[in-house]
């Protein structure tokens, strides 16, 4: 793909913002329609593709087995487990219209080089829902820009762009930034694929309090939000509470930005969690953790300086997939709080209260095995079993930020709208507007979703508006 | 929060040794597994939590260096976990092929200067048989140049020598891999995985991420493989002969249509065209993505094979002309020196590949039991 500054002016028909899942599903699809493209990805190539880097699957309705998938997963299932996790925050309209395209993006998909490979080991449970990219998202997006530059579109990176000229209900240009050099480009067509603003710390503190310093961002540090910000203070409309983010809990040693999937940590609910003093402060046990690693985010923010500890002893080291990084590991437990930095005395007390309460039954790390504490409070309602086998071992556990849900509001035909109604010529995908399906939690692999499918809408609304 | 173990995402952690930092790796792997579907590493890795020093060698020499990790790595440079899990897997499969090699410093040697030893080797040996193919004149063919005695006292011992010392090799490999007795299903499970060469096919038949960035392409396991059965048709070929010779008393030269001749062509040819292929993609591959300091060693190795193919073939087009004298003492000069340094050069890696593709075969099959 070319790199010259000089080839960025040109006749654009469609400039798409951001290059990620839904990016790119717009740019080839318009292209595919016959019209000039041209994509600003704002991150250098490396880091090209924004969070898409860093999924996994794609959350597909199917009828019958299609290709990984087993089974069959329906339109009516699916929206079931979206009201479950958005609890019913969201746009009924625009859900069933995600859910219902997802079945024929999945060939598209392989059609333009995506490539699915069975469940991995350790996510048997969403073999039938989720079809899993061969090498990850990060496959994904290498594909959709090989495709793309087979295409002929053009793409620049290192492209941030600042400003997104509106005049009335027309977009009329844009003005990137793009190795220090500030250039106006002109387009009858923009397509907004920009993400969040979750990696805009400033912003995210302004939003949540400044608590929000303590998270970790566990994405791409590009998605800062700038071009939804323009859009904003130009107007637009938008959707989703301005103040969340999703969040959940992982290793608290995990580094601020892109730490993606490894950072996770599944050992809580076999663990005792206390916080910086040494108190427990919420049920370990209430479900299995796919159902509650989200909640936790929000719980460990909650807590003093925003972080928490998992407790769990030799019996439990090899009931959850290893994480990167090796718990610290200690013989008594006084010892293990000292490693953690944590007052050694309380933290045995706490765990001495907690082996008290525990009672006899069975343990079933893979099911609600009922097995709860009496008469502790906060209880441990499944696998409360005492802590007593050494060595102990302890992991930190901190908010890891997914992405935020403020977005920008779209129709069925993924168009943006102004203070005064629908734009002429501006369409929106991916993050930077899935808060108006997702208004709260989330369900695995549905973003990717999201992306492509008003990916595909906004690159063919576009590309008829331009024809 | 003070710390009693080093991070796998510490800086000050990476790169110790080759065997240290692709642990240091694999740990990271393990703890994402989006790359199970290309080869049989990732599915290896998710086996086990913990990564003794032979599990490491073991899953280097699995690791085909297809690339395709590499390149839908999240955490490829310049991210900060800086995994380029190829290359620290080809650095720690040529340094557990320098460190098993018997005599050791040997295969030191040619690792390091590959292209230089063959060529001085090459050259050596063939001023040497043109020396001596002036003394020689009984028989017909080849043989009028240099005797059959002569040529059999001197490869025979140069062909089981290295293969013993290969012998002495792979029984480490064996022993530092933890590998137990073989069972018949192992042996079947190794020989259609390296036959088909599956490790290379990127896991759906698709190929590898070699000569043209992230795309894929399956033009290395075709040349490959060209090299790989062109080279046991030529070693047919030789054993066609030599049975043709002691068993029904009818030695070299042998016409067009005999077995020697029918297997023998066509592997020449197979050889010549897979190994001109493989140099062509290796000069568009990124070095590294493979052991940057190995490349000398492994780009003479193809040129070797490439030598013996194309002297082989000249020598049967040169019959009956003066040619052949020159001819010959090239062909059996490269030859030889494939011989000589099949167990401290890239050759001995189709020997502990199928090693590993044996004991994965055992490890999966206990895994499934």
């Amino acid at each position: 793909m070319t790199d010259v500054p000089g080839c960025m002016d040109g006749d654009w028909d469609v400039i798409v913002v951001g290059g990620g899942n839904a990016g790119m599903c717009a740019a080839i699809e318009a292209a595919e329609a016959g019209a000039r493209v041209l994509i600003l990805e704002g991150a250098p190539r490396a880091y090209r593709g924004g969070n898409s880097r860093h999924t996994r699957n794609f959350r597909c309705m199917h009828r019958a087995p299609l290709s990984v998938l087993i089974d069959r997963y329906d339109a009516a299932e699916f929206f079931d487990d979206l009201v479950r996790v958005t609890g019913g925050e969201t746009d009924e309209g625009l859900a069933r219209l995600a859910i219902g395209m997802s079945e024929e993006c999945l060939p598209w998909m392989e059609a333009h080089g995506v490539r699915f490979q069975p469940s991995l080991s350790g996510t048997l449970s969403l073999g039938r829902t989720n079809a899993f990219f061969l090498g990850g998202g990060k496959a994904l997006v290498n594909a959709y820009y090989n495709t793309a530059e087979d295409l002929g579109v053009t793409v620049f990176y290192d492209a941030q762009v600042r400003h997104v000229g509106v005049d009335g209900r027309r977009f009329t240009h844009v003005e990137v930034e793009h190795r220090e050099t500030r250039r106006r480009i002109a387009g009858r067509a923009v397509v907004l694929a920009a993400g969040g603003f979750q990696a805009d710390i400033d912003w995210l503190a302004r939003a949540w309090g400044e608590s929000a310093r303590n998270f970790l961002i566990r994405g791409t540090p590009y998605n800062r939000g700038v071009v939804l910000r323009d859009m904003i203070d130009q107007g637009a409309r938008t959707v989703g509470d301005p103040t969340q983010c999703h969040a959940v809990a992982i290793d608290g040693r995990a580094p601020k930005y892109d730490g993606g999937i490894v950072t996770r940590l599944d050992c809580v609910p076999f663990s005792v969690v206390v916080n910086r003093d040494g108190a427990r402060f919420y049920d370990e046990g209430e479900d299995v953790w796919p159902k509650r690693y989200a909640i936790w985010g929000r719980l460990v923010a909650a807590q003093p300086d925003q972080v928490a500890y998992s407790i769990i002893d030799s019996q439990a080291i090899d009931l959850f997939m290893p994480s990167v990084y090796p718990p610290v590991a200690a013989d008594t437990l006084p010892e293990l709080a000292r490693k953690l930095g944590l007052p050694p005395e309380r933290v045995s007390r706490t765990v001495a209260d907690f082996n008290a309460a525990c009672g006899d039954g069975r343990f079933d790390p893979q099911n609600l095995d009922g097995l709860a504490t009496r008469g502790l409070d906060p209880p441990k309602t499944n696998w409360a079993r005492p802590i007593v086998q050494p060595p102990f071992y302890g992991y930190s556990l901190r908010p890891g930020v997914t992405f935020t849900y403020l977005g920008l509001k779209v129709d069925a035909g993924a168009r943006a709208a102004g203070p005064t109604g629908p734009y002429d010529n501006v369409w929106s995908a991916g993050e930077m507007m899935a808060g108006s399906i997702l208004g709260q939690g989330y369900l695995a692999g549905f973003g990717m979703t999201i992306g492509t499918v008003f990916g595909r809408l906004a690159g063919q609304g576009a590309a008829a508006h331009v024809a | 929060m003070s710390l009693d173990v080093g991070l796998q995402t510490d800086p000050e952690t990476y790169g110790a040794t080759a065997t240290d930092e692709a642990r240091r790796q694999i740990e990271i792997c393990n703890a994402c597994r989006y790359c199970e579907g290309y080869c049989a590493v990732f599915p290896a890795i998710t086996r086990q939590k913990v990564f003794a020093d032979g599990d490491i060698t073991q899953l280097a020499n699995l690791c085909h260096n297809c690339r395709g990790c590499y390149h839908a790595c999240q955490y490829a440079p310049p991210h900060d976990f800086a995994l380029n899990l190829p290359r620290a897997l080809a650095e720690t499969r040529a340094e557990s092929w320098e460190r098993l090699a018997w005599p050791r410093p040997l295969a030191q040697l040619f690792q390091r200067s590959g292209v230089a030893l063959a060529l001085a080797l090459a050259a050596g040996i063939a001023l040497l048989f043109l020396a001596v193919l002036g003394a020689a004149g009984q028989g017909r063919g080849f043989y009028a140049w240099m005797g059959h005695g002569a040529m059999v006292a001197i490869f025979l011992p140069s062909f089981l020598l290295p293969l013993a010392a290969l012998a002495v090799s792979l029984r480490r490999y064996w022993r530092e891999v933890g590998g137990a007795r073989l069972h018949r299903r192992d042996l079947s499970d190794a020989v259609v995985a390296a036959g088909r060469l599956r490790n290379l096919s990127g896991g759906q038949g698709q190929g590898c991420n070699y000569e043209i960035g992230d795309r894929y392409s399956d033009a290395r396991r075709w040349m490959h493989q060209a090299v790989m059965y062109g080279f046991l048709l030529c070693f047919a070929a030789t054993v066609a002969g030599t049975v043709l010779h002691y068993g029904f008393e009818r030695p070299a030269p042998y016409g067009f249509w005999s077995l020697p001749k029918l297997l023998g062509v066509p592997g020449g040819l197979l050889l010549t065209l897979g190994a001109a292929g493989l140099i062509w993609l290796k000069l568009r591959a990124d070095p590294d993505l493979g052991a940057p300091d190995r490349w000398g060693g492994e780009m003479a190795f193809v040129a070797l094979l490439l030598a013996v193919a194309v002297t082989g073939l000249a020598l049967y087009a040169a019959t009956g002309t003066a040619a052949v004298g020159g001819l010959l003492a090239l062909h059996l000069g490269s030859v030889l020196t494939l011989f000589l340094l099949t167990p401290y050069s890239k050759m001995a890696h189709g020997f502990y590949r199928f090693a590993a593709l044996l004991r994965e075969a055992q490890i999966a099959r206990g895994a499934r039991r």
